[in-house]
């Protein structure tokens, strides 16, 4: 069971009470949207830092040496 | 200018975890609010989300990340913020900071957000700064945290302040 606790602000009561199956829905297509969101920028990430890193092989130049270069 | 902040009301995580934390009936007498949330998760997923009002619909962020040494921006919806995950030290705690201009008012509404996950050790961990919009201009009345995945753990606390224009 998934607990959800919400505090209200009003009467500063606080309830803890089990997810609705419709809270749990939205929650499951929220997190697996976040997630997605996250997998896919450390994928985007990951994937520019290995073509920098090639390029620079192939070049035969350091980072530093191409900012100087860019700069 | 901000010139009081107040403190609206405080949740400590108990024993079995919580899916959610949700501040409702949050009173429109203030200029903004400032949430800060000390979090670990029971899973892997370094993220929570953050919402309004009951729906993640209209409600994005642009944000600049480093994921343990990837550094990059990207968008994202609904927004989120890192959290302590179950693999990093244990008993560790991530920071972060949700800060909602003009809550209340009839326009859509602006948040930023800077967040660390903590590691306390030599390897990076997760920090996240976000600019984020719920494009929605209903004064807010309830914000609600959800780790992307597993559950907040037992001593994960959320404190929600009000911030008074002078």
């Amino acid at each position: 069971m998934t607990t959800a606790i919400e505090i209200n602000c009003e009467t500063g009561e606080v309830i803890e009470r089990p997810l609705t199956a419709d809270e749990l829905k939205a929650n499951e297509a929220a997190q697996a949207k976040a997630e997605a969101d996250r997998l896919a920028a450390e994928a985007e990430a990951e994937a520019k830092a290995e073509a920098k890193a090639a390029l620079l092989a192939k070049l035969g130049i350091t980072a530093d040496e191409a900012a100087l270069l860019l700069g | 200018m901000a010139t009081t902040f107040t403190k609206i009301a405080s949740v400590a995580v108990g024993a079995g975890g919580a899916g959610t934390i949700a501040f409702s009936s949050i009173p429109s007498t203030y200029t903004d609010l400032v949430l800060k949330v000390s979090a670990r998760t029971s899973a892997t997923s370094p993220e929570m989300t953050i919402t309004f009002n009951g729906t993640s619909a209209s409600n994005t962020d642009r944000l600049l990340y480093n994921y343990a040494g990837t550094i990059g921006s990207n968008t994202s919806s609904p927004m989120r913020a890192s959290v302590d995950i179950s693999t990093q030290t244990a008993s560790a705690f991530g920071n972060a900071d949700i800060y909602v201009a003009n809550y209340a008012g009839a326009t859509n509404k602006s948040v930023s957000i800077e967040a660390v996950a903590e590691s306390n050790s030599t390897t990076d961990a997760y920090q996240y700064l976000n600019a984020g919009l719920w494009s929605n201009t209903a004064a807010i009345t309830t914000v609600t945290l959800t780790p992307v995945s597993g559950t907040f753990v037992q001593y994960s606390t959320a404190t929600l302040y009000g911030i008074s224009k002078s």
